[in-house]
């Protein structure tokens, strides 16, 4: 034992205090971090989940800050985000730190579900942390969409009118329903106002509340690994898991580390590049939008494309609509299609992973697709990947219990 | 477990040497952010400064004027109202004007102007920030049976002479400000830049 | 996993090759907004000809000043030609209205023309490169990047005036149109122009003058791009820093977990 220093001294007082009168924090804080304990075998995919919280720690204080300066008015909303980049001192930092926060929010996302894909994470029994992740993802889309309206550019408007225009897709209640949500015949003032509302209190307000339930569930049954073994299995005789470690300090420090290699792309993209060649903030939303003028090429922005082109894919105005929906309501089914009796991929059949590969094709094809104007061509092959990516899915109750499975180590095995 | 033994000392300076760089740069970062909250470039040019004609102003008269967003007034003082401030001296928390920061230097004098005639005031009281009455006549008032002329902040009663000089014994602790100020010539008042040296 | 990232990167850098075969293509301007001589120079030549016509209703004098490396004095005596105050926008005199009355559409505002093109100032340099005379037209004249606008050629003095030489449509075995190799004017393509009367400039001096334009109104169109350049560097340094720091904590800590 060292001699107490004066400041650790004042802290363990500071901390009894507030023990004595609150013990629920001390309980929660063990429970979360300092006693959670996390397989100790977590490889660069599981960077992204911590890195999911701190972009939308970003995007939630950039967020209030550009509230200050924003105006949500269909007149003035266009020249308050430029006088936001022109006259607020620092306000372009600001606001290319949320733009671009949004674009990474959905890196960090595609990669993270990417990984729970791969390593079996949605399986038994960590249905309910699958469940609560897809409806952040679902929330998040909505909650990106609606930002995007904002800056009341050519795309904005153009984009908003078709995506609110889905709607009308619905049949009886369609046209009057689409008339609702804007508030307007069109695109208008009242819609931008009340998107304003929903994007900076009503959605992040529910991210935030699944958010706390994601971790909760997860934080429940513990935390999934790449091989995905159960580590409660061992247990020494503390009675912790032989291959868990605390996740303070370990995996807190671990994702410092990532954190800091995120940040220094984060902003190298926001300082030299912050743009993106057009895909975080497009050329046409430098334009002020212009209920008379549809811009040549509408696509939305480079997140949505994979469902934008399912959209396209279908020739059927209700019937893309339906596709499109499904394609992400899917995926919360997707723990109770997957009968394979082991999670991770690394112990699945070379079937299974090709599979795999060409559902990845599939998405990355789409994405593709949906950016690029309509033809004949590329209509077929998103025809064809978009089969693939619902056929992925609903054989999955078949295709994965094909093969042969590879035996699951008892422990953990650790590689680098 | 230990194989090796932890070198504490290594393990402590890392987190220290960590913990202080990240929190350094955690600082910066506030400091983009706080900066955006201060008054825009548009909200400085809306604050430039303001040009008036005070030929037309008729002597006892006053002008009321916008600058930066808040009241500036400029008084053209009658000489029995220059005259009573001679003598207010022990009434007055500051009669000298001590306090440096609520006027420019050219403005340090009894008359607290450029030219003893007109006087120019941030409309502003410095109590609350209430706009004060102008009350310029010389005769017993309610809130002061001996009035000399000066303005009244209705808010709070803090009371100031017609040199803008605060009372004792009033919630206001300083003088009224003086905006730096300067005439370009003989008509014309320009707010917010100070004289030219050498020129006025 | 690397695949996977691969294929990423390849979805995210595929589109930028399209896009860049439009109807007639854009040149390099070869721009440097570094370059503050240039900058001052494509100010005073914007002033000149673009700004009686054309607002830009973002950018302000004094901000120009500060970024150009300008006295307040030198903008106000030859940047400023309006009469506008130091801290004013640079405005027209005229009124959308009027102008439309008088010039068929109201002069777009140019602040952000070079961000909403995805050419950027290459576009605005191809556009000044490429007016031809075009009797066909009302103003008489005619520019392939925007046929049939109602733009005259404004630095048609310093240019000269040109012509353009073009050739038929190519058609394939089932006389379908075949696409141009160097660009469409009207239904033909083009082969090149031609000086028909030469202007104040040689076309390398002509050449300078529009880059500066074009520099200027990349510059107008993101000023902070001279604050995001300077800091940029030191914030991605300090960053790359902190991470190696964390990286040497991190194996420090990790050596406990075999």
């Amino acid at each position: 034992m060292a001699a107490v220093n004066p400041v650790s001294g004042a802290i363990a007082g500071v901390q009894k205090w507030i023990n004595d009168r609150a013990p629920g924090l001390d309980a929660a804080y063990r429970k979360h971090i300092s006693e959670y304990m996390a397989p100790k075998n977590f490889n660069l995919w599981y960077f992204f989940g911590s890195l999911a919280m701190l972009v939308l720690v970003n995007q939630i204080v950039t967020g209030i800050f550009l509230t200050m300066h924003y105006k949500p008015s269909a007149t003035e909303a266009f020249h308050s985000v430029e006088y936001l980049m022109r006259d607020v001192d620092w306000g372009w930092l600001i606001r290319y730190m949320h733009s671009t926060g949004a674009s990474f929010f959905f890196i960090v996302v595609y990669l993270h579900m990417y990984r729970a894909l791969i390593y079996g994470s949605y399986q038994k029994p960590r249905e309910l942390v699958w469940v609560i992740g897809v409806a952040i993802f679902l929330v998040l889309m909505a909650e990106a969409f609606l930002g995007y309206v904002l800056p009341w550019g050519q795309m904005s408007f153009w984009g908003a009118q078709v995506i609110t225009s889905l709607f009308g897709a619905i049949p009886f209640v369609g046209e009057s329903l689409v008339e609702w949500i804007r508030g307007d015949y069109v695109i208008a003032d009242a819609t931008l106002n009340r998107f304003f509302a929903l994007h900076v209190i009503a959605l992040p307000l529910v991210l935030l509340l699944l958010v706390v339930l994601h971790l909760g569930a997860l934080h429940e049954v513990g935390s999934n690994n790449p091989d995905g073994v159960d580590i409660k299995k061992h247990k020494g005789p503390d009675g912790r898991p032989l291959d868990g470690i605390p996740f303070h300090p370990y995996y807190t420090i671990k994702d410092l580390f990532g954190a800091g290699f995120f940040l220094t792309l984060f902003f190298f993209v926001i300082f030299f590049a912050p743009l993106f060649g057009g895909k975080f903030l497009e050329y046409d939303n430098f334009i002020p939008a212009n209920p008379m003028v549809t811009p040549e090429h509408i696509k939305p922005v480079w997140y949505f494309t994979p469902y934008y082109a399912m959209l396209r894919a279908v020739p059927d105005k209700l019937g893309g609509v339906i596709v499109m929906g499904s394609a992400v309501l899917i995926l919360f089914v997707l723990p109770w299609l997957d009968r394979a009796p082991v999670r991770s991929h690394r112990y699945r059949p070379l079937l299974a992973k090709l599979i795999l590969a060409g559902f990845v094709v599939a998405f990355v094809y789409l994405g593709y697709a949906g950016y690029q104007p309509a033809s004949p061509g590329l209509t077929l092959l998103a025809q064809i990947a978009t089969v693939y990516y619902f056929a992925f899915f609903i054989f999955m109750p078949w295709w994965s219990k094909l093969g042969h499975f590879k035996p699951v180590p008892e422990r953990v095995t650790m590689h680098d | 477990m230990a194989e090796q033994a932890v070198d504490e000392g290594r393990r402590r300076f890392l987190t220290v040497t960590t913990a202080v760089i990240g929190a350094g740069g955690a600082t910066a970062l506030a400091v983009p952010f706080l900066a955006s909250l201060q008054p825009s470039e548009r909200a400085q040019a809306a604050g430039a400064p303001v040009t008036v004609d005070v030929s037309r102003l008729e002597v006892g008269a006053i002008l009321r004027e916008q600058w930066r967003g808040r009241p500036v007034w400029i008084v053209r003082r009658t000489p029995e109202q220059l005259a009573a401030l001679e003598g207010l001296a022990s009434q007055l928390r500051d009669p000298n004007s001590a306090v440096t920061e609520q006027q420019p230097e050219y403005a340090r004098n009894p008359h607290r102007s450029i030219r003893p005639e007109y006087l120019v005031l941030i409309g502003i009281c410095t109590h609350l920030g209430c706009s004060p009455l102008f009350e310029p006549e010389i005769r017993p008032q309610p809130f002061a049976a001996d009035w000399k002329g000066g303005f009244f902040c209705p808010c709070h009663g803090s009371k100031f002479d017609m040199a803008g000089r605060v009372y004792s014994g009033v919630p206001a602790p300083t003088n009224l400000a003086v905006p730096p100020y300067r005439f370009d010539d003989d008509q014309r008042v320009t707010i917010g830049l100070d004289p030219v040296p050498g020129a006025a | 996993m690397t695949k996977f990232f691969a294929t990423m990167a390849l979805a995210l850098a595929a589109p930028v090759a399209f896009g860049a075969a439009g109807k007639f293509p854009t040149e390099a301007a070869a721009n440097n907004i570094g370059d503050q001589a240039s900058l001052q120079r494509g100010a005073a030549l914007f002033m000149n000809y673009c700004a009686s016509c054309h607002s830009a209703e973002m950018i302000r004098f004094s901000r120009i000043a500060r970024d150009l490396g300008l006295s307040e004095e030198q903008v106000m005596k030859n940047l400023n030609l309006v009469g506008a105050k130091f801290q004013d926008t640079l405005q027209v005199a005229m009124t959308r209205e009027d102008a439309a009355t008088w010039l068929g559409a109201a002069p777009p505002d140019l602040t952000l023309t070079a961000r909403a093109k995805h050419e950027g100032a290459d576009w605005i340099y191809t556009y000044l490169k490429s007016f031809y005379v075009d009797e066909a037209r009302p103003i008489g004249w005619n520019n392939p990047l925007l046929p049939g606008a109602s733009m005259p050629h404004v630095l048609w003095e310093y240019q000269g005036v040109q012509r353009v030489v073009t050739e038929p449509r190519q058609k394939d075995a089932q006389g379908r149109d075949l696409p141009c190799r160097k660009g469409e004017v009207g239904n033909a393509c083009f082969v090149r122009f031609e000086i028909a009367q030469p202007g104040l400039m040689d076309p390398e001096e002509y050449s300078v003058a529009i880059r500066d334009i074009s520099n200027f109104m990349e510059y107008i169109a993101e000023p902070a791009v001279m604050e995001r350049r300077r800091w940029g560097i030191w914030v991605v340094l300090f960053l790359a820093f902190f991470t190696f720091l964390a990286w040497l904590l991190k194996a420090e800590y990790w050596r406990d977990v075999h």
